[in-house]
């Protein structure tokens, strides 16, 4: 399978992740975008494995952490997302501005 | 010849096939096992009219009941999520049945990581439960869904830690790799499986599986309509016989044929004199004894209340688990196992 | 006949992607990232990374969207659609696309030509988790203290008091 094909795969999801996290306001929406960011890097990794030569794994290893990672930033994030809504009954970003001027 | 046979493409896509069409009447059949253990064990007759001969038919006359029955969404529910929960249920519990082995050569696709995969395909029916809570537009609904999807993810945990020692002991995560390695460890011509080296994991894994399922006596999230069926309470006519009551008895097969898989041998016969019956009868005498355990369990406890669900499993269970793990590692360093 | 399944696969999870980050559905949007992140778990066992493929599947589908879908539910998602988004999306619409329109052309310029190996030996598992207990022992560690502290996060975080 070429490689080009997966790399511009991977760049779409990522371009769709960063247009998330920008675009929309609700934070768990931003937490999926985030998702689908570290998504598109873990396939990144696993393309350029099979592409080396040899048996090399490493790309597999990295993908695993980063998918143990992932799962932990997000129990964080949905913990404050929960904290947030608690205390002043909104998700939304644009609301959250307290520590604004 | 027979290895011929089996190896024909289009004997295995027949057998492949076979699986799913097995699936639906053992849904049924397990249904009336059900019925009928849990009235013999509660001194009574249980279904006696329908079909004749002891009621054989009561189930088929559900599902016929079912439906029959009016199709009900609704008005402020979404539609979509609300009418494809049943079949995300379905499809959870049906992925098991391709790595169990039916005999040596006798599975759908003998996978590198079975056990891996069995744990990874019953971790999807969570989805349904919330799907199907969301989408009733029902505030009853949607707490039932949130404590039913709690206890499924609680439960998860302890099931992953006892397939993870049974893997440790048998050297891979191939479920025909798991019953050759029982097959190994004779005594006096009968093939020892694991249980006896297992048997904590055996009972965290029946606990484990039972409130995987749902079932009593962790059934709080459902409770039959003592707590208006919880996720499911909008569901009426087949989809609700779907979701509810076939998915439920499809993973109840499939898990327990991955127990009696992973604890009981498979297809592995009890005496090597017995060789001559072939595996699949000895995996489905092993599935029945698993299955009649999780079906006397249920007519036997009474209900466990959420937070004391959820406490026995982080605190109890899981330190277990990981002491069972604990055990099979210093048990594999001994020269005979 | 492997490329065809990977272009298939890929157009359901871009198309998904897509439709997650513009639904105005939250819950659909959850549902979108299950296509998404399903269709990421078969691209990987094309690519032959079978282990990783049913991690995924454990652990995102299995546990990252049940999260996802507690942290909707619970900051009360309502049925139907939500309001309208930022109206930075006027600027981070292009902002994406002009990162993909210079990154991809760059990146299938610069690599055209190689090709992942499809045919790995079998027992990827045992010498994945060998490499990973011998040469990677110290980030396993290290991510496994990171999960605990994440843990106990989390856990003081959110309760109640």
């Amino acid at each position: 399978m070429p490689l080009n094909w997966v790399l511009v795969l991977t760049t779409f999801l990522f371009c769709v992740g960063v247009y998330g996290v920008l675009a929309r306001r609700n934070a768990v929406i931003v937490l999926m975008s985030i998702e689908i960011m570290l998504n598109a890097v873990n396939l990144n990794l696993i393309a350029f494995n099979g592409a080396l030569e040899g048996d090399r794994l490493i790309g597999q290893v990295f993908a695993l952490f980063v998918i143990a990672i992932a799962a932990a930033e997000l129990g964080v994030g949905l913990a404050i997302v929960l904290l947030i809504y608690r205390n002043s009954f909104t998700v939304s970003l644009d609301e959250v501005n307290l520590l604004k001027w | 010849m027979i290895a011929e046979i089996l190896g024909n493409g289009y004997v295995q896509l027949g057998m492949k096939l076979g699986v799913l069409m097995i699936l639906l009447p053992a849904t049924l059949a397990l249904g009336w096992v059900e019925l009928k253990i849990g009235a013999h064990m509660q001194a009574r007759m249980g279904p006696m009219y329908p079909g004749g001969f002891h009621g054989w038919a009561q189930t088929l006359a559900d599902g016929i009941k079912f439906v029959l029955k009016e199709n009900i969404i609704p008005k402020n529910a979404d539609k979509s999520v609300f009418s494809m929960v049943p079949y995300v249920t379905m499809l959870g519990a049906a992925l098991i049945y391709v790595v169990i082995p039916a005999g040596e050569n006798l599975v759908i696709e003998n996978l590198e990581v079975g056990v891996f995969y069995v744990l990874a395909a019953s971790s999807i029916g969570v989805i349904g439960v919330l799907m199907a809570g969301w989408a009733s537009a029902n505030k009853y609904s949607m707490m039932g869904a949130l404590r039913a999807a709690a206890q499924l993810i609680a439960y998860e945990l302890p099931l992953v830690l006892a397939a993870a020692a049974v893997a440790m002991m048998a050297g891979s995560l191939s479920l025909v790799d798991i019953v050759e390695g029982q097959k190994q460890i004779v005594l006096a011509g009968f093939y020892i499986p694991f249980l006896p080296f297992q048997i904590i994991g055996f009972v965290i894994f029946l606990i484990a599986a039972t409130a995987e399922m749902t079932r009593p006596p962790f059934d709080m999230p459902v409770a039959e309509a003592e707590l208006i069926t919880g996720a499911f309470t909008e569901y009426t006519g087949i989809r609700f016989a779907f979701s509810l009551f076939a998915a439920e008895y499809i993973t109840m097969i499939g898990l327990s044929a991955f127990g009696a898989t992973m604890f009981l041998g498979g297809y592995a016969p009890l005496h090597t004199a017995l060789e001559f019956i072939p595996g699949i009868v000895w995996l489905l005498a092993k599935t029945g004894t698993i299955l009649f355990l999780l079906i006397w369990i249920r007519w036997t406890f009474p209900r466990l209340r959420e937070d004391q669900l959820q406490k026995f499993a982080w605190k109890v269970l899981i330190p277990l688990s990981l002491v069972n793990i604990f055990i099979t590692g210093a048990l594999k360093l001994t020269p005979w196992i | 006949m492997q490329g065809l399944i990977f272009l298939v696969v890929a157009a359901t999870s871009g198309f998904a992607a897509v439709r997650l980050v513009t639904n105005k559905n939250l819950v659909h949007a959850a549902l979108y990232l299950v296509v998404t992140l399903m269709g990421m778990a078969i691209i990987f066992l094309l690519l032959t990374a079978e282990f990783v493929a049913w991690v995924q599947v454990l652990i995102y589908v299995g546990a990252v969207i049940v999260l996802l879908l507690f942290g909707l539910m619970l900051t009360r998602a309502q049925i139907g659609k939500t309001a309208l988004d930022r109206q930075q999306r006027w600027v981070a619409g292009p902002v994406a696309l002009v990162l993909f329109g210079v990154t991809a052309p760059v990146l299938w310029r610069f690599f055209d030509g190689r090709t992942i190996s499809l045919d790995r030996q079998s027992g990827n598992t045992e010498a994945l988790g060998t490499e990973i207990f011998t040469k990677f022992v110290l980030p396993f560690e290290v991510v496994s203290v990171l999960l605990l502290a994440a843990l106990v996060g989390a856990v003081f975080l959110a309760k109640k008091d």
